[in-house]
């Protein structure tokens, strides 16, 4: 085997069926796996001593909460202030009794008051590889349990696909790399293929199709057990399923992106999630953190000066100025420009032109934990309606009640489909497309919480959406200081929408003031 | 003052009073207002707000009441209205009227212009507007006819836009807004609505 362009050629094309996992093994059978990954630095802020150094932090959220804790450590003088009534950002974990402060609809949580029944409408999964979010959970006490992404006993659901009946995702995917992997088996025994591999080659390639797909010795599928058995299996004998109609498999959209979803760099298995609820990271932080924390203080200008930066906001209905050597601020970019600054125009052009990102969830509340007795622990059922995802908790096992997420879309414009109606109608909309996936799903929902990111109070928006072109041009830019101000948080990372992109943030920002401050430090021991 | 004395003031976690004629004291039930349509209420264009500072008492409480009825803000294509809609529908008549009183508390800001527009152009257009909405754009009320000089030009030609493809104005029974329908159909292309609102924006100084 000599042309190693064919052989390229031969896995993009495995990606293209089998995905990012089927490409990984058959680099692995043909020997070509990669070095390992690598560590992420994180900052040290070093002690002030008896030096002096005040930050005015803008912003309560995970950026804020980390800057602050590092800085207060190193002896820096630190002030938040948070806009809203509430410490935590994005980090929103719901409960009986909570105020969930969306724009124009107001709503106060109905759930039971129950330890399990809680609902993480922000930040919900914890990546293994997450390295600056779980130092900070193992560091201050946040006690993890796994977290089920990926399921296979959970539905796929598309209304032009199998009759619009839900099927099961292993059965989907079983038949999906069977029919894939017999094609491309056929393909193996073309002439042209031959010519590409050598014969011992061909022979693993064949081997590995047979095993990925589980395909008969004549590579042929006939169905599969991975897909579950159609009968009992325990003690009679088990009868396979009947394979789905390919045409069904293609006319479903759930291959383009859904299929691999939990192959994904910040999604593949095993996630964690925050015993009790997500929102334990933050109350770990407020509980090690002795700065001030201003919460309703709204900030109405930022005056960069050139020993500091001066800020004006409004707490308890009197305005009020304060004052940072430096600030770091995690104020939503879209918000910025409702707010008064000295900064200069290509700063503020830079911090208009990126989008803000809309997503919607839905928790409800559920009498009965219906899923567990359709085998489903944990895990995502994905449809092709406007709800997108349906989510089951993965705690609480057996017990009575249950809060699963009815709604969940990436897609923008059914997050806007959901916004724009009345926290009822929502909830009767939920439930009607819940019921073509569980037909009883109305029968057990109690009440319902939800949350569209681009309409909260202080928020407006959910992800930054930056796009290549953004990237290019304001990336830097944003991510420099301007004098003693710096933009953090999510939205200044490559993982907006994630705490750890913001743990990444608030790091590179953390390491690059300490450099400063050491500078000014040093500097000033030469001049004294 | 010196920022030594500033960092004893933060060292004591106390923060000095800003100059009170700085800014217009937010009240708790409005702090929703600003933060889409920003300090003083200057407007947002990231977040699609107007600027709302320079609009009229009658104005913003006829705009507020249409948005709670549904006047405004209910037209499938106007995104942008349906926002604002739940924020008015919220709030009670009498809440209407505190905003309203609250809107206009805040002193006139000037507009900045944003879109370039040739203001010589847009002076012979605006010939039409000034019928209802006066030679120096202060507005009529008894014409139903709101102020524009300060408004912002972005959102002066959004509207023209929505006008013109009857996203507003299109409502029955709303007979002024249908009026103006007709009039910024007078206008040819986007180019003569930027013209317009520039010139509309030069007569922000005027007397």
């Amino acid at each position: 085997m000599s042309d190693s362009f064919t052989r390229r050629q031969f896995l993009n094309s495995v990606g293209a069926t089998g995905g990012s996992a089927a490409v990984y093994q058959m680099s692995m059978a043909l020997g070509l796996l990669p070095g390992s990954a690598q560590a992420v630095p994180f900052a040290k802020v070093e002690a002030l001593g008896n030096s002096q150094r005040s930050v005015l932090i803008l912003g309560a959220g995970i950026a804020g909460l980390v800057c602050a804790y590092e800085l207060e450590r190193a002896g820096f003088g630190v002030t938040i202030l948070e806009a809203s009534h509430r410490i935590g950002g994005r980090n929103l974990t719901i409960r009986s009794g909570d105020f969930v402060d969306e724009m124009g609809h107001p709503q106060t949580c109905q759930f039971d008051r129950h330890p399990n029944l809680y609902f993480n409408a922000g930040p919900a999964r914890i990546p293994s590889h997450h390295h600056h979010l779980l130092h900070y959970c193992r560091t201050l006490g946040v006690e993890l349990e796994m977290f089920v992404n990926d399921n296979k006993h959970t539905y796929v659901h598309d209304p032009k696909a199998f009759g619009g009946k839900p099927i099961k995702n292993r059965e989907y995917v079983t038949d999906a790399r069977g029919f894939m992997t017999e094609l491309l088996a056929k393909a193996v025994n073309k002439p042209d293929f031959e010519k590409a591999f050598s014969g011992e080659d061909t022979e693993r390639v064949l081997e590995f199709l047979r095993s990925y797909g589980d395909l008969s010795p004549a590579n042929t599928y006939e169905g599969s057990l991975r897909a579950g058995y159609k009968s009992n299996g325990m003690v009679i004998p088990g009868e396979l399923k009947t394979p789905v109609e390919f045409s069904d498999l293609l006319d479903s959209s759930f291959w383009r992106f859904r299929m691999h979803f939990t192959e994904g760099e910040d999604q593949c298995s095993p996630l964690m999630q925050a015993v009790g609820g997500m929102d334990n990271i933050v109350k770990a932080f407020v509980r090690n953190i002795k700065s001030r924390i201003l919460t309703n203080a709204q900030v109405k200008r930022i005056t960069l000066g050139e020993n500091g930066v001066d800020v004006v906001y409004q707490h308890k209905g009197r305005h009020k100025t304060t004052y940072g050597d430096y600030c770091l601020n995690s104020i939503p970019k879209h918000l910025m420009g409702g707010i008064d600054s000295n900064l200069p125009n290509d700063y503020s052009t830079a911090l208009a032109s990126i989008g803000r990102g809309k997503l919607f969830k839905m928790g409800i509340q559920m009498r009965e934990r219906f899923w567990e007795k359709e085998n489903i622990y944990g895990g995502i059922t994905w449809t092709e309606q406007e709800i997108e995802q349906l989510w089951y908790p993965p705690h609480g096992i057996h017990t009575e009640k249950g809060v699963m997420l009815g709604a969940y879309t990436f897609d923008a414009e059914n997050s806007e489909f959901f916004a724009r109606m009345t926290p009822e109608q929502r909830f009767e909309e939920v439930l009607k497309q819940g019921e073509k996936i569980h037909p009883d799903f109305r029968k057990y929902a109690q009440n319902a919480v939800s949350v569209p990111w681009h309409r909260m109070n202080h928020m407006m928006g959910c992800t930054a959406v930056w796009t290549a072109e953004t990237r290019e041009r304001w990336f830097k830019r944003l991510q420099q200081p301007e004098g003693r101000h710096y933009m953090i948080g999510d939205q200044m990372s490559f993982h907006p929408g994630w705490q750890e992109g913001a743990m990444s943030s608030a790091h590179w920002t953390l390491a690059h003031l300490n450099n400063r401050v050491r500078a000014e430090l040093s500097g000033a021991a030469v001049n004294a | 003052m010196s920022a030594r004395y500033l960092i004893l003031v933060l060292a004591l976690g106390v923060s000095i009073p800003a100059q009170a004629d700085d800014y217009t004291t937010t009240p708790a039930q409005f702090v929703y207002c600003t933060v889409c349509h920003g300090v003083e209420l200057k407007g947002n264009k990231s977040v699609d707000a107007p600027k709302l500072n320079g609009m009229e008492q009658w104005y913003v409480l006829d705009q507020l009441q249409a948005f709670k009825s549904g006047r405004r803000g209910t037209n499938s294509q106007d995104l942008i209205g349906r926002e604002m809609r739940p924020m008015a529908a919220v709030l009670t008549d009498e809440q209407l009227r505190q905003a309203a009183v609250y809107v206009t508390s805040i002193p006139t800001l000037r507009a900045q212009a944003t879109l370039g527009g040739d203001p010589r152009r847009g002076e012979t257009l605006y010939a039409t507007c000034a019928a209802c909405h006066g030679p120096r754009a202060r507005g009529n009320e008894a014409l139903h006819a709101p102020q524009l000089a300060s408004q912002s030009d972005w959102y002066l030609v959004r509207q023209l836009e929505k006008y013109q493809a009857g996203i507003r104005g299109s409502t029955p029974g709303e007979t002024w807004s249908a009026q103006m329908r007709t009039s910024a159909l007078v206008l040819p292309d986007k180019q003569s609505m930027i013209d317009v609102a520039a010139y509309i924006n030069t007569l922000q100084d005027s007397t």
